[in-house]
């Protein structure tokens, strides 16, 4: 038997059991985006039938980081800027489990926009929500990578002088497999997005809109939203790559005049994940590693032999 | 260096082939049943400035390099050339024998590639081989080289000479290049070997200069090893599976090894971003229940501060290697020092707490690193295995046997579903994964994927669960908890033999006390002050945190004066005793080294005899003392 008989138990699972029992309550402010960000992963684990246990929710640090607190599998809140890393590192070690990672756009865009970029080149197979509310929260409020350009803080006092990044186009660009953007506002689109990114085989990026409504009163998340996929006027074919970049081209320059626009903006079936490329070549064991130290059955391969006979 | 010692120098330009043509003749002198420990030397550059490896060869150990060396082989720099026109860039050519004469020894041989070098463009290269008596051969290797197979094989035929001056059976030198050649490469190097062999005993007075092999054997079956091959092959014999790295000199050569070896034992290799993602992934697959490491030198290791504490905090087994070069900075990046000790004992925030080992040798290495783990594991506490360029690099024999061990899959304090059932767990329905009351300060773990474990591990402080918490009595209980891990930890190493090593008389007068790649050298040096009738001992420490204090105290207690050794400036050992001692700072003095070569056993001798016993300064600027402290 499996040393994680958690892992495929597939059984029906209702959304209430990722909510942990007692404590802890809830530390975000009255109207946080983040709220909407916990309901949709909940549906979403409910509707794929995932066991708690089964689930690594690894988040870096933020009001964003506490997600993990409030959903009940197990988590690693980790440090700013690293959650993708050690999520990574987890799957790679034990890939029966459903690895999502998450953080705010200061900890997915700044700090860790390195293991970003390098996460979705890989295309490592998991899913990363990136809580986009445009501003540091937990910090109280100075300007993200994701502010507008002109946007005052008290760290930036005369207005930001700098270009908002573009998450989607990055994304794309650095080779993520499946790019969607969603918002808390719709909590519908958000569950049904979070299923598919999760059963995608490669990186999926989700860019999570969230409002802050403490430091970010002019966040554009309030403003209507548009599914990009039902609508005649941005009809686009999200497989096709070059489509797709004029879209999150398009949609990254209205945001910033005040449309939001939201859905799948890129899905490649066909990319192979960074751990089906892995063990083509022969460098990830067959087995999930982790089982191995839990088998009394596996016999550890003595390096002994090797060695002798290439020093002596 | 005693008379019946061979010390080999070949050297010539980077990415010339000396390395591995001099690891080759160190190992079929090994077989030849001779002790043997390899130098190296080498510049921050790819190809051509001046390299060179020293083997020193024995009938008894070796622990270290000598002071000096008595046959040169000079080789001529390829890359010094222009190979379109054949032309020498500068005067780099003749570095390979002009840069290698200050330390060579009265009598000495030098042979050198007449093809290639030429003495004219040496001032006074005459007068200095008269003054010293030194034997010189001036073959055209190249040509030989090129007249039976290719120009790179005139490594084949200065070694070939080498044989006949030193009197080594050349079938010593051939069977080993059999093993290890092609058989396409290997007929032309025989024949290139055989005619530079028959040229020297022909036309030279191969009998003349006193330098030659001593005969020897060997009680039991050797291998050929360094200290990164020793600390890659703990880890592998220990169940490591992954790791994750960054290139960076000389940690590289850990990180290759296990590259290339962790995919033939069904495990895996990361290359990833930055040091900071690479100690993270090693904390991220630990956690999923798998034995993992990483590791850098000091800029790459100092990216690593922050995964570090969160393992700690989240109390996430891990191992991570530190092979420290001359800092600050990217200070000398392939020369040896020994001041990341510092560094490595106190980086990360907070009251943050890492067990530290520091090998002196490969034997040592191998031994230590899977304690590194074991104890890391037990634990759930980082674990580091601190070594540097000199030891990473050097290649000594080393019994077989030491290496003949059992596997060890044992992931440590963990804990099974089944148990889970009856385990405690937090109203919240999680598994108190951080219970207070841990023995030892250990609480067994759960790993991702285990029914009834699940756990949230947080770089906050947290709860017996894992919830974040700030809260005034659980903040003590758990920083109380994870300190206690260090006291329990002391009390395990202590029950271990020899990962401290006593040398010299039990009954001395003084006392050296060094660590890491220093240790061979000062025991070396022992040697020779107890045969001066000095009465020296030493300890060579290897427990850096948590700090053999009772060892150590009893080591100073016994002694008049001590002398702490090592390579920096700052002199951060002696430091860290005075520390955990307390006490007996007036006999603590320093002898250090920090030019980016390591020590020499005579630098030692006479730094003890000067300092010491002499109460006198030192005589040059390469080491320097820096007394007690009085009151
Ligand atoms: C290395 C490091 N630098 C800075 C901080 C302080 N810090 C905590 S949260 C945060 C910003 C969080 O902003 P964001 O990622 O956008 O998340 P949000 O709080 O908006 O969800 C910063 C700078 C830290 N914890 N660690
Ligand atoms: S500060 Fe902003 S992001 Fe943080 S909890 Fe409050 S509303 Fe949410």
């Amino acid at each position: 038997m499996s040393a994680f008989s958690a892992i495929g138990e597939h059984a029906e699972h209702d959304r209430n059991e990722y909510t942990p029992g007692v404590e802890p309550q809830p530390t975000w402010c009255p109207g946080c985006g983040d709220f909407g960000v916990l309901k949709a992963l909940k549906g979403a684990a409910a509707e794929l039938g995932l066991s708690p246990e089964e689930m690594l929710v690894c988040t870096g640090i933020g009001c964003s980081g506490k997600l993990n607190s409030y959903f009940d599998s197990y988590g690693f809140h980790t440090i700013h800027g690293r959650s993708l890393p050690i999520a990574r590192a987890a799957k790679l070690a034990n890939p029966g489990l459903t690895v999502i990672a998450a953080g705010g756009d200061g900890d997915g865009y700044g700090i860790g926009g390195n293991h970003f970029i390098h996460t979705a080149r890989e295309n490592h197979d998991m899913t990363y929500i990136v809580f986009n509310n445009e501003i540091f929260g937990l910090t109280k409020g100075q300007t993200s990578p994701t502010s507008p350009k002109g946007h005052k803080s008290k760290t930036q006092p005369h207005g930001s002088a700098k270009d908002p990044i573009r998450p989607l186009s990055m994304s794309l660009n650095a080779g993520a497999s499946y790019i969607a953007r969603t918002a808390a506002v719709n909590p519908n689109q958000a569950k049904d997005i979070i299923v598919e990114a999760v059963e995608h085989d490669g990186f999926s990026h989700i860019d999570f809109l969230t409002q802050c409504p403490t430091w970010n009163k002019d966040a554009k998340q309030y403003v209507p939203y548009i599914d990009v996929n039902d609508s005649e006027d941005y009809e686009f074919d999200n497989t096709d790559r070059n489509e797709a970049s004029e879209m999150m081209f398009e949609t990254e320059n209205v945001l910033n005049e005040g449309t939001v626009l939201t859905g799948r903006y890129y899905v490649d079936e066909d990319r192979p994940s960074y751990q089906q490329e892995k063990r083509r070549i022969g460098e990830i064991p067959e087995e999930p590693l982790a089982e191995r130290y839990f088998d009394e059955e596996y016999e550890w391969e003595r390096v002994y032999d090797t060695f002798l006979d290439k020093h002596k | 260096m005693t008379d019946d010692e061979l010390i080999w120098r070949i050297a010539g330009g980077s990415g010339d082939g000396i390395a591995s043509t001099s690891q080759n003749f160190a190992k079929a002198l090994m077989r030849a049943g001779l002790h043997v420990f390899t130098h190296r030397h080498y510049p921050s550059r790819i190809r051509g400035g001046h390299t060179y490896t020293e083997v020193r060869v024995s009938a008894d150990p070796v622990r270290s390099r000598g002071d000096g060396y008595n046959f040169l082989l000079a080789l001529g720099d390829s890359f010094a050339r222009n190979p379109q026109e054949n032309a020498y860039y500068g005067n780099e050519e003749v570095k390979p024998l002009s840069e290698n004469l200050d330390e060579l020894d009265e009598g000495g041989v030098i042979v050198y590639d007449s093809g290639l070098l030429d003495t004219d463009d040496i001032p006074d290269f005459d007068e200095r081989v008269e003054e010293n008596g030194w034997h010189v051969y001036d073959i055209d290797l190249r040509t030989i080289a090129r007249d039976h197979g290719r120009e790179v094989m005139r490594n084949t035929a200065g070694v070939a000479v080498t044989c006949a001056i030193a009197d080594i059976e050349p079938q010593v030198i051939k069977s080993l290049m059999e093993d290890s050649m092609p058989e396409k490469v290997f007929e032309p190097n025989m024949s290139v070997f055989d005619d530079a062999y028959d040229t020297v005993r022909e036309e030279f007075d191969a009998d003349a200069p006193d330098v030659s092999v001593p005969a020897g054997e060997h009680d039991e079956e050797q291998v050929l090893i360094s200290g990164s091959d020793a600390i890659a092959y703990g880890a592998l014999d220990e169940g490591c599976r992954f790791i994750a790295g960054y290139p960076m000199t000389p940690w590289t050569e850990v990180f290759t090894i296990m590259s290339q070896n962790l995919p033939e034992v069904g495990g895996i290799s990361e290359q990833v971003e930055d040091e900071i993602a690479a100690a993270a992934l090693a904390v991220g697959a630990s956690h999923a229940g798998v034995k993992a490491m990483s590791g850098s030198s000091g800029g790459g290791f100092a990216l690593m501060s922050e995964p570090l504490g969160l393992a700690e905090m989240t109390e996430t087994p891990v191992v991570l290697v530190e092979a420290m070069r001359a800092g600050p900075s990217t200070g000398m990046p392939t020369k040896p020092e020994q001041a990341d000790l510092e560094h490595v004992l106190y980086t990360s925030q907070g009251d943050s707490h890492r067990v530290v080992f520091a090998p002196s040798n490969a034997e040592e290495a191998y031994k230590q690193t899977r304690r590194a783990f074991q104890i890391a594991y037990e634990y759930q506490i980082p674990s580091i295995v601190l070594y540097d360029q000199k030891n990473g690099g050097e290649l000594q024999n080393v019994p077989a046997s030491v290496f003949d061990e059992e596997p060890n899959a044992d992931l440590g304090s963990i804990i099974t579903e089944a148990e889970l059932e009856d385990a405690p767990h937090d109203p919240s329905g999680k598994y108190n994964r951080f219970q207070h009351e841990g023995e030892k300060g250990v609480s067994p773990r759960s790993i991702p994927g285990q029914a009834g474990g699940r756990y949230l591990a947080t770089g906050n402080e947290h709860m017996p669960a894992g919830h974040i918490s700030e809260d005034p009595d659980n903040r003590v209980n758990q920083v109380n908890r994870r300190m206690e891990k260090m006291e329990a930890i002391r009390a395990d190493l202590d029950g271990d033999e020899g990962t401290n090593t006593h040398y010299g008389p039990e009954e001395a007068e003084y006392g050296i006390l060094t660590f890491g790649s220093q240790q061979g050298t000062v025991e070396e040096a022992i040697d020779r002050l107890n045969d001066e009738s000095h009465a020296v001992k030493m300890l060579g420490v290897s427990e850096m945190a948590p700090f053999p204090v009772e060892e150590v105290t009893a080591f100073v207690e016994s002694v008049d004066q001590v002398l702490v050794v090592e390579m920096n400036a700052s002199a951060q050992f002696r430091g860290l005793t005075q520390k955990e001692l307390g006490r007996y700072g007036e006999k603590l003095s320093s002898l250090l080294k920090y030019n980016g070569n390591p020590f020499e056993p005579a630098e030692i001798v006479d730094g003890f005899v000067t300092s010491i016993v002499e109460d006198g300064t030192l005589p040059g600027h390469e080491t320097k003392f820096v007394p007690a402290a009085s009151d």
